[in-house]
Parts: C-alpha cells; structure tokens; sequence
C-alpha cells in the first residue's frame, strides 16, 4: 500500500512532469487563463493518463516492440477522441474555449511519455495509479497558474468575482498582462525556482564553472 | 495575392506557433541548446508542416467532412466522419513523416544526415497536430493551408533559432542557483513572447 502512495503523491511534487521532467509544457501554458478551463483541462489529462496506462499496460506483453509507437499512440488518439466528444456533449461552452488543446493531448508528452517509461514495465494497477499520479502533478501546477492569472488578470476564481474590478466601482485595477501568454512563461519559471530553491537537489548542474573575476596585479 | 501574403505574415509573426499559442514547447525548450540544432530541427519542422497540413486539408475535404463520400455513392452525404478527425490526423503525420525520413535516405541523403535524429521526433511535435487542428477550425481551405502551413512552420523555426541564440550567450551569465537551466529558459522565453506580442497590433 505504501507503494502505492508514493506512486499517487511523488509525480506531485518531487518528480513533478512539468517541473522537473519539462513534460506537456504545450498545453499547461495555454488553458490556464481561467481556473475552470485549467480544471476541465485537468480532469481530461488525469483521465487520459491514468486510462491508457491502463490498457497500454494491459496489453503490453502482446504489443511487438518495434510497432509499439503507433500502438500506444492509437490507444491514447482513441481516449483522447472519448474525452473529446463527452466534453462536446456535456461542457460544450468550456470545449469551444479548449479549442485545439483537447486535440493536443494525444501530443502531450506526459501521457506518452508515461506510457513509454511506466506502462510497458508495469502492471494495469500500478500504471493507473502512476497515470493519476503524474496527471495530478500536472493538474496542480495547471491550478497554481490558473488561480495567478485569473485572480490578477481578472480579479476573479471560477468566474466569481473576487477583487471588485475599478470599471464595477471598486477598487482593483486588472494587470491585462496577466491574461496574455508571456505571464505564463514568467510564472512557471517562478514556479520552477520555487521548487528548486526548496528541493535543491533538483537544481542543475552547470556544464562547466565559471572562474571568478581575476585582478590585474599592479605592476 | 494580399490575403495569402497577410495570411503568411500572420502565422509567423502575430499568431506565431510557439510563443503565442505554446505548441511544440518540449521539443522547443529542450532542443534549443545550440543553434546548429536549433536550425535543424526548425527546417525540419517547416517541411513535415508545409507537407502534413495541406495533406489532412485533403482529408478533410476527401473523407471526414460531412457529404464528402459523395463521390463514392450518393447514400453516403449524411455520414459525418468528423470524430475520426483526431486519430487520421495523427495518422497522416506519423505516416508522412516515416515517408519523408525513406525518401530523404534514398534521394537526399545529405539532408537526411543534416535532419535524420529531428525526423521521428517530429511526430510527437505538438505544433505539427496544432497546425492541423487549426485549419480544420478555421475551415481554410487548400491553397490557404499550403501558406499556413509554410508560414506555421517558418514561425516556429524562427522562435526556436532566436532562442538557441540567446541561450548560448546565456551560459556565461551567472544565474541564481534555482533558476538555473529551466527557469532561466522560462523566463527568457517569456520575455521573447512579450516581443512578439507587439506584432499583435499589426493590421493585416
């Protein structure tokens, strides 16, 4: 059991996908305007994650290595194409808002790469479990940035209104920046620092040391 | 003759794939340590995008579409084939980029060797289904997917290029520990971002 909990709560945050393993960055950045659409975009990772390692982990004895791509990546296109069409079908306001990025996590490399790295080696049960682990470390640093930028860009959490905005007659002048794609960039890589600073084994190691400055001596 | 230009200038500059709409971003940020990379993996990526979208456009048109089967027999123009779209989409890529690695081999095998690690990986690039699913939601139509497609790829080559060469002067500096490789990459991407988002207020 214990395993199990270390498989759920590690890709959180000490081997976070995003963070550290610089996975699925594509879509992280761009739904995360608003925390609605950042949770509706958690939920289908979470479930496309955890789903095709599951089944991708189910098979994995019969899938021959060299077809093995396309294999998982039929698997994944399918989920993906389920997940598609019930938010169609039930969240039709937030799927228009998703666009693309549903579509694009077929791409997302979290899923393929924990198909590639976990689901082959492993079996059904802890692949799930792995799946819902790394799609809650993705999902957690989705929230993070949502709420930052929503809060700030809009002043509200979930599209209720949290800061009174200057235009309704309070007091809170929106930052517009924040509802633009460069703040995502500048938050995760905040986020990022964050982790490092208190993980600090996470941080990178140079490729060589910089000489500190020499002085020229008198002559 | 304007509306392509504009169209072109816009998927590279204004609608530019990597700093506006983050697509492709894993290979963006981990392969654009050095330039020589960099601007291989962008012609790369310019070629398999100027291929796969017009090719899915025919799809599209050919098979999904609802009344597209026309041409096969008249019964079958209710049948609306769109959910599939997702699964040939990334079909096509696979198979065109497999394609495109054979064919290089065989006919242009100083171009293969200058591409040949960057051509599989192409496959995972979220840009190349991105551009895909873009032209199939703002309904272009083939001769505008032809120059979206160009214009997609040469703007991401460009993002990529420019990145990779600010990041080998970044090396010299002295960042803080924690934002070290990464963060450092985040934030500089973020910045360039900022850049291109005054392209935004040119009319087209």
């Amino acid at each position: 059991m214990a395993k199990s909990k270390e498989l759920l709560f590690d890709p959180v945050v000490n081997d976070n996908p995003i963070a550290l393993q610089v996975l699925g960055i594509c879509s992280a950045l761009a739904v995360t305007s608003s925390m609605s659409v950042a949770f509706v975009m958690s939920l289908a990772v979470i479930a496309v994650t955890a789903f095709s390692g599951l089944f991708v982990s189910v098979i994995r004895s019969q899938i021959p290595s060299s077809i093995r791509i396309i294999v998982q990546m039929t698997i994944i296109a399918s989920l993906v194409i389920v997940v598609d069409q019930i938010l169609k079908a039930f969240a039709y306001e937030i799927s228009k808002q998703l666009s693309v990025f549903v579509g694009l996590i077929i791409t997302n490399c979290i899923v393929m790469g924990r198909a590639e790295a976990f689901a082959m080696k492993n079996g059904p049960v802890e692949s799930f479990i792995d799946g819902i682990g790394n799609g809650l470390g993705y999902s957690a640093i989705l929230m993070v940035v949502g709420f930052i930028r929503e809060l700030f860009g809009s002043g509200s959490l979930f599209g209720v209104e949290i800061l009174t905005k200057i235009t309704e007659g309070g007091w809170y002048y929106t930052n517009g920046m924040m509802l633009l794609p460069p703040s995502a960039f500048f938050i995760i890589g905040f986020i990022i620092w964050g982790i490092r600073a208190w993980k600090t084994s996470q941080v990178e190691v140079d490729e060589f040391k910089i000489a500190p400055n020499s002085k020229m001596k008198e002559a | 003759m304007e509306h392509f230009i504009s169209l072109f200038v816009k998927a590279i500059f204004i609608e530019n794939m990597a700093l506006a709409f983050f697509l492709g971003m894993c290979t963006f940020l981990a392969l654009s340590k050095d330039i020589k990379t960099a601007v291989g993996l962008g012609v790369a990526v310019i070629v398999v995008l100027a291929i796969t979208v017009p090719v899915n456009n025919l799809i599209l048109t050919g098979l999904l579409q609802e009344g597209a089967l026309t041409w096969i027999s008249p019964e079958l123009a209710s049948v609306d084939l769109r959910f599939l779209g997702l699964l040939s989409y990334i079909g096509v890529i696979a198979a065109l980029v497999q394609i495109l690695e054979m064919f290089l081999d065989k006919y242009v095998p100083a171009l293969y060797n200058a591409l040949g690690v960057f051509l599989p990986l192409i496959t995972v690039n979220c840009a190349i289904l991105g551009a895909s699913l873009f032209m199939v939601e703002r309904e272009y139509n083939f001769s505008e997917s032809v120059v979206y497609g160009l214009g997609a790829g040469v703007g991401w080559a460009l993002a990529i290029t420019a990145l990779a060469g600010v990041r080998e002067k970044l090396k010299y500096s002295d960042v803080p520990d924690g934002l070290k490789g990464l963060g450092i990459t985040f934030i500089t991407v973020g910045l360039m971002s900022l850049g291109f988002m005054s392209f935004s207020g040119v009319s087209l």
